[in-house]
């Protein structure tokens, strides 16, 4: 029964075999199994986009009432805590420059005298930019916050809402996630890194460990064929693959609390062709590679720029032209608008039919290529 | 030979990086006949069977293995051959049994191949046993037994005892003679003497080129040489003064003993005999061994290549 090309028994032989070596390897399995769960906990609690109590040193000279009034309102933002509160010049620009303080606030010594005359005060913020995400959020806060604040110290309050009435008034709406928790971000997104992570890493050392150890000349001494083989190879790692899904589903609803909108079958439909096209992958980069190292190598090159370009770690919208079309030719960034698009928006099957059919074509693909490369040969 | 060859090829070639490590080697091996491959490390045995059993693609030439043409029908003698690998390549982290059992599957014989094999070769006692933690000579078991469990017509060991004992290596060709007794074609290279004098023929094979072949006696007699021994206190003193003499191309000491062989009978003679007169040695005529045969055949092709 079609024996020439592909057999059941054939192929039974060798995920038997795979799954032998698997469970005998127990770091390995360990390692699968456990550092899903570690990187969840780990990235899920210590990612943080919206940053907030950063420390900042007060410059004030003279401590009057519209100082203490400013000050009191930046802390409420949540995004200051005056760790410095009576800092010279001198001390503040050092604590800066250490890297001690994310803010310097210099209120100058005439500010009370300004605001009583209804000249112009001015207070000076400095903020280090040099990682821009920690300076975004505190500093867009910072002008109505401490207008405000002003306004109330010197009990112009009423008027200024009266001006702000006749005003024209935004609405902003931040949907899908109205409290802005980075976690709803993370965590879906956290599935799809470490699928990825583990996924490709396994598979991609499947091959080149056959030639490594010296069984591939045996294995091709034997009749299996390269479907067989492919699938062998690539069958157990999906069944890890399905156990890491459970794993990091179930601690993403019991323990960051990730909303759960859209049906639970499109969800495993869209991990099921993502892991398959990520194992794939693997055993792609397997024929490719001579040894494990290179393989290791190789996986690395691959993991890098879609961690960076699929919009886990930035905005995808915000890269440049020619970066986003980089970025499509990841799985994984597929993958991010699909599960975010599920779990977050509640889509259904037609608002993610554009992911679900990238991620199809990569598994084609990449079977496709594997086969065409997989040598029958030693030459 | 009223049976066709098992073995059939002619002038195949195999190049890697341009340099030709299989040049021009023809082969026939009859059926049932137990085939010895030979030749010196590096010599191109390995590369030579691997084309054989359809694991390289020849550049040139082309041949028969059971009737199936190398170049095209290498799944057809994948089924019918049994090969075993020089370095061991079966799962170091299965047991025995997983092993047969992998291997039984891939053949789609029945499990029920597995026990008979086991039994076969007397390895149901250590059936459970990692196969990482056999011994040289029950690895060497294993994966004798892994590779004719399908009942292959024609086997090809490559360098099979490697780093087995004696006794072990002694109880691996007893096997191999019973299998060829029952019509079993082996192909088996090796640069064990004793194991090649255990073929009914032999090839020899040395930097890619096929340089004798023929039953053990042939090559001997083809290869034309004379040996001396010489024999007594002053052998060492003898050796030096016999360097570089006319007619003396090999000298191996042997104990006591010294051998000295050339192909110019006349002239090694007068040599061996002005020497152990000078020195006061025993000289006595003795049969040219294959071991010597096959030192002078190295040392000639080295010559031809350089």
């Amino acid at each position: 029964m079609m024996g020439r090309f592909f057999s059941l028994g054939r192929l039974l032989a060798l995920l038997k075999k795979e799954v032998i070596q698997m469970r005998r390897d127990r770091i390995t399995f360990a390692m699968m199994l456990g550092i899903p769960l570690i990187q969840l906990m780990l990235f899920g609690f210590a990612i943080n986009s919206d940053p907030k109590g950063l420390p900042a040193a007060l410059v004030a000279p003279t401590e009057d009432r519209f100082t203490r009034a400013i000050v009191s309102a930046l802390e409420l933002t949540g995004y200051y805590r005056f760790d410095y509160p009576h800092a010279s010049a001198a001390e503040a620009e050092a604590l800066i420059t250490r890297g001690e303080v994310s803010f310097v606030v210099t209120i100058p010594s005439d500010f009370g005298r300004r605001v009583m005359r209804g000249d112009k005060p001015q207070i000076l913020i400095e903020a280090d930019a040099t990682d821009p995400s920690v300076a975004s959020g505190a500093i867009s806060t910072l002008g109505t916050v401490a207008a405000e604040a002003l306004l109330r110290e010197t009990g112009a309050e009423a008027q200024a809402v009266e001006a702000a009435a006749a005003q024209m008034q935004v609405v902003v709406h931040r949907r899908y996630n109205p409290e802005g928790i980075t976690q709803y971000n993370i965590v879906p997104g956290l599935l799809g890194v470490i699928l990825q992570m583990t996924m490709v890493m396994m598979t991609a050392m499947a091959l080149t460990r056959e030639v490594e150890r010296g069984t591939m000349e045996n294995l091709l001494s034997m009749p299996a064929t390269p479907v067989e083989i492919m699938l062998g190879k690539v069958l157990p790692y999906l069944g890890v693959g399905a156990v890491q899904v459970a794993v990091v589903l179930t601690a993403s609803k019991l323990i960051f609390s990730v909303p759960f909108m859209g049906a639970m079958w499109l969800l495993l439909l869209g991990v099921f062709i993502f892991v398959s096209s990520l194992v794939i992958l693997g055993y792609l980069i397997s024929t490719a590679s001579r040894t494990q190292m290179q393989a290791m190598q190789l996986t690395f090159f691959f993991f890098l720029p879609s961690l960076l370009l699929s919009g886990f770690m930035f905005p995808y919208r915000g890269m440049p032209g020619w970066a986003q079309a980089l970025g499509e030719i990841f799985p994984l960034t597929h993958f991010l608008r699909l599960i975010r698009a599920v779990m977050l928006k509640g889509a259904d099957y037609a608002g993610v039919a554009q992911p679900m059919a990238a991620l199809t074509l990569f598994v084609i693909l990449y079977a496709v290529l594997a086969l065409l490369r997989f040598r029958r040969t030693l030459d | 030979m009223t049976e066709a060859a098992a073995i059939e090829v002619h002038d195949l070639v195999k190049r890697f990086g341009g340099r030709a490590v299989v040049d021009h080697v023809s082969l026939t091996v009859a059926t049932g006949e137990i085939a010895g491959f030979l030749g010196p490390n590096g010599s191109g045995k390995t590369t030579t069977i691997r084309l054989m059993c359809g694991l390289l693609t020849p550049d040139e030439g082309a041949g028969r293995v059971l009737g199936h043409d190398i170049r095209t029908e290498g799944n057809a003698i994948k089924r019918e051959v049994g090969y075993m690998t020089q370095r061991f390549s079966f799962y170091e982290d299965l047991t025995i049994a997983e092993n047969l059992a992998f291997v039984a599957g891939l053949y789609r014989l029945p499990q029920s191949a597995v026990a008979d094999t086991l039994a076969d070769l007397g390895l149901t006692s250590r059936k459970g046993q990692l196969a990482g933690s056999l011994s040289g000579g029950w690895k060497q078991r294993l994966a004798l037994a892994a590779c004719i469990m399908h009942k292959p017509r024609l086997l090809m060991l490559d360098e099979p005892t490697a780093g087995v004992d004696p006794k072990a290596r002694r109880d691996f060709w007893d096997e191999i003679h019973l299998r060829a007794a029952e019509g079993l074609t082996v192909l088996v290279s090796t640069h064990y003497m004793d194991e090649a004098e255990r073929c009914h023929r032999i090839n020899y094979i040395s930097y890619g080129r096929l340089v004798a072949q023929g039953t053990v006696a042939e090559v001997v007699r083809d290869a034309g040489l004379t040996t001396v021994v010489l024999e007594g206190k002053g052998v060492s003193r003898a050796a030096e003064s016999l360097r570089g003499q006319p007619g003396v191309e090999q000298i191996a000491p042997f104990g006591n003993t010294l051998h000295v062989v050339g192909k110019d009978g006349a002239a090694l003679r007068a040599s061996a005999r002005k020497v152990a007169d000078d020195t006061g040695v025993r000289l006595s005529e003795a049969e040219t061994s294959l071991e010597d045969v096959f030192i002078q055949l190295m040392g000639e092709a080295k010559d031809n290549m350089e």
